[in-house]
């Protein structure tokens, strides 16, 4: 059946492989995919441990509905001890890894010790052996996947990679699959890179037995016209995540110039549109590529186009996929860079690299304003002019980070905070972080629902845990109500106006939940409430999990997964030093959101702060909801009412 | 009515292989591409995505092969089968199948092909993009006959010249 798949634990100090099957009431308690990952690393990691040392794990995660008929059954999530924040460390990606390793007869690889020489992973049809990695360690993302098919002759093998800078240590190193899945605000690839990994490569020919096949064709038929029917979905199946950069850069919504402006002005050669155009022009109409059973489709192919800056650079032509929303603030908002070519090219880079894009960008960004500011000057850069809007300078501190090869590309490798700690001076009151992992590009001081879900990311600054989207939609409340009011009651405030502070944490609440169930299951959460208001959720969930794999959960069941596991995630913070109010590893915001006031933008951005008393307030409702007291420790009521009293005591379940 | 041919458009696929999922679901009731009547076959660093299925042949390689004739075409309905009574799984047919579209499982014994879900190709119905389409098959070439022209258009448009003026 779709739930008999096991866990490997592979200890690769002593060559050692377990292989163990996964138990019912597991299932039933955390599902499979990020949540049964939360409970692996919070009971297999020591407290306290080294994230680059071989006592920290890395976990690759599939969940139960991997590789069935449920749409977009395609996400990786790889949890570990994040090097960058030392907390949590979690990342998801798309692509066709996850469904590959289920038919390898597996949904989690946990992979702890160190090897002496580079290795490599590979999971094939219930087995799993630990090989040399000779021929795949030193390529780059897309040469060691090559590589690794060549070696074992085998075109369809599909393999989770670090790329060369996880290699050098980077700390920010993602995991990769294809050209552009990338699981990234983790440091998945780091430490991967720590333990001599290169990759898990993975082939299944392994059944995975659909419950009630006919009845989960058809309901699957529906279940995807719901998802393809929504607009938001049919616009992202034609211009990718770059629409909502056009969305929100036009209102006053994205970070420019580091932090200093809140849209990116003269900037028509990256709007969706333009980007669309370079793919028809260079791949063809039809240049929307898709993960495993998605039919939204929404990654675009693309060529680097020949124009100036790519000729003398040599990129001309280089394919690649993309970009996502992420790079166009990453590679254009944040270092005020307005050239397609650049984002292009650098989208590229950080793909080949396996780095994370958001906290590369913001951290050049970030040394830009530095720059400007004088802290750091062009003795410290190497002569590089480091000024917003530099495009070559961007790329090559891309370089110079990904190798390490210079004063600054070293120091900026090791992270935001350990960078400031080197540069000192007033640097850190320029770093736009949250638990030390640096801000995406988006501005929230006109959205303080939006604001809490950067604050609250258990993996640090983050749109993906938590973030209330449609919150931008003013949705009338009795929308909102149908939405947020199941499947667990709730009947406080809720307004469809973005800039209120009431019934904010409720929403970020229950988002963080759908998010945390979404990923247990091992779907896209571009299927379910995040983008669009009429997607699925918890009650649809438990139809597409019942025809698929046969298990029967309600939709309250599931909530209450996800909100256990969500917590698992939270204790592991807490056993890891997170403290609400700490600017370092706290659940806190950076001055500038409420100091400076935005000064660009629509009529209802121009002037925006955050209050800091309101938001207070508004984090300690989001603590209350989650059943924790005012530190946000989760009460022994909450623990018990999960079953999480036991969670310290208990023996590793599997 | 003329038969309908399952047609491949590889511009237009995304590379999503629901079209292999759904596939192993509706003849095995399991999702497992390896015993999928259809698979794309991919490029992926270049982006190319290209689905490979049985063309149903007219004059097939599968059918004339093999030594028992346990392989049939049914013109009515355009489809090429296997008859299991007769087979002798001697796997001639997946051999020479110049399209690979003829495959083997090795657990059941048996070789296995598309049969067009008996009419209701379960692919086509779950390919939104109409990269695998089940269509009238005199009206492939029509679809790339004026794909053909609109590009000669186009050219026309930006100064091409289709008269010899030397």
């Amino acid at each position: 059946m779709a739930l008999d798949r096991k866990l490997a634990v592979v200890d690769l100090t002593t060559g050692n492989i377990e292989i163990k099957p996964i138990p019912l009431d597991v299932r039933k308690k955390f599902l499979g995919g990020r949540g049964l990952a939360a409970y692996l690393l919070y009971k297999y990691v020591k407290p306290g441990c080294d994230p680059m040392g071989p006592e920290n794990a890395v976990i690759f995660s599939a969940g139960p509905l991997g590789g069935t008929l449920a749409s977009a059954g395609s996400r990786t999530d790889v949890m570990c001890k994040n090097p960058l924040t030392g907390l949590l460390g979690s990342g998801n990606m798309g692509g066709f890894f996850a469904p590959e390793l289920r038919w390898a007869g597996f949904d989690h690889i946990l992979v702890k010790g160190k090897a002496d020489k580079p290795v490599y992973i590979w999971v094939h049809d219930g087995e799993v052996e630990i090989k040399d990695g000779k021929n795949v360690w030193g390529k780059t993302v897309t040469e060691a996947q090559w590589a690794v098919r060549e070696e074992l002759g085998d075109p369809d093998i599909k393999s989770a990679v670090c790329g060369p800078a996880a290699e050098k240590g980077v700390k920010y190193g993602n995991v990769m699959t294809g050209i552009k899945n990338a699981n990234g605000r983790g440091g998945g690839g780091s430490v991967m890179g720590s333990k001599n990994l290169k990759m898990v490569a993975a082939r299944g020919t392994m059944d995975i037995k659909i419950a009630h096949p006919m009845e989960a064709l058809e309901f699957d038929k529906k279940y995807i016209e719901m998802i393809t029917g929504a607009k938001v979905n049919q616009t992202m199946g034609t211009l990718g995540t770059p629409f909502i950069w056009g969305a929100a850069n036009a209102w006053g919504g994205v970070r420019a110039n580091n932090f200093q402006l809140n849209q990116l002005l003269y900037s028509d050669d990256i709007e969706p549109e333009s980007l669309d155009e370079i793919s028809n022009q260079t791949v063809g109409k039809y240049h929307m590529a898709a993960c495993f059973g998605c039919q939204v489709h929404c990654r675009a192919k693309y060529r680097i186009p020949d124009r100036p800056l790519s000729q003398k650079l040599g990129m001309v032509g280089k394919y690649d996929e993309g970009p996502e929303y992420t790079s166009q603030n990453a590679f254009c908002g944040e270092p005020g860079c307005t050239k397609a070519e650049t984002l292009l090219i650098c989208n590229h880079l950080v793909n080949q690299y396996g780095v994370d894009n958001l906290e590369i960008g913001s951290l050049i960004s970030w040394a830009m304003e530095l720059y400007e500011k004088g802290i750091l000057t062009s003795k410290d850069t190497g002569g590089i002019d480091l000024r917003f809007g530099n495009d070559e300078a961007l790329i090559e501190m891309i370089h110079h980070i990904c190798n390490r090869d210079t004063w600054l590309g070293d120091v900026l490798a090791e992270g935001g905070l350990a960078a400031a700690e080197k540069i000192g001076r007033d640097s850190l009151k320029y770093m736009i972080h949250v638990k030390g992992m640096n801000h995406l590009g988006s501005d929230e001081r006109a959205t303080p629902g939006l604001a809490l879900n950067a604050a609250m990311a258990s993996r640090g600054s983050d749109h993906l845990r938590s973030r209330p989207a449609i919150d931008l939609y003013h949705l009338p409340e009795q929308v909102l109500r149908r939405i947020y009011g199941s499947p667990v009651p709730y009947d406080g405030p809720l307004s469809p106006d973005q800039r209120e502070y009431a019934g904010k944490a409720w929403m970020v609440f229950w988002q963080e939940t759908c998010f945390m169930g979404v990923d247990c299951l091992g779907t896209c959460k571009y299927h379910t409430t995040f983008l669009g208001a009429t997607l699925p959720n918890f009650e649809d969930w438990s139809k597409v999990l019942y025809y698929n794999t046969g298990l029967e959960m309600t939709p309250r069941e599931m909530w209450d997964v996800a909100e256990r596991c969500n917590l698992i995630e939270r204790l592991f913070n807490i056993r890891e030093g997170m403290k609400k109010d700490d600017p370092l590893k706290g659940e806190m915001l950076v001055d500038r959101y409420f100091d400076e006031p935005c000064r660009l933008g629509a009529p209802d951005v121009v002037g925006a702060t955050l209050d800091r008393v309101k938001f207070e307030k508004m984090r300690a409702e989001f603590y209350q909801h989650k059943g924790c007291d005012e530190d946000g420790i989760p009460t022994p009521q909450t623990l018990s009412r999960l079953g999480l009293d036991t969670l310290d005591a208990e023996q590793p379940r599997l | 009515m003329e038969a309908r041919v399952l047609v491949i458009d590889h511009d237009k696929c995304t590379g999503c292989r629901r079209c292999e999922l759904v596939c192993s679901v509706f003849h095995e009731g399991v999702s497992n591409p390896s015993k999928a009547r259809i698979k794309v076959e991919k490029w992926e660093w270049e982006g190319l995505y290209i689905p490979m299925t049985c063309r149903q042949c007219v004059d097939a390689p599968c059918m004339n092969v093999c030594p028992v004739k346990a392989i049939e075409r049914d013109d009515a309905q355009g489809k090429v089968s296997v008859d299991y009574d007769k087979c002798i799984v001697c796997r001639s047919c997946v051999a020479v199948c110049p399209f690979g579209a003829m495959n083997f499982n090795p657990a059941e014994k048996k070789v296995f092909k598309c049969d067009l879900c008996d009419g209701n190709p379960q692919c086509v119905r779950f390919c939104d993009m109409k990269a695998v389409d089940y269509i009238d098959s005199r009206k492939e070439s029509t679809v790339r006959k004026r794909d053909a022209a609109l590009k000669m258009a186009e050219a026309k448009k930006l100064g091409a010249t289709t008269v010899y003026e030397g």
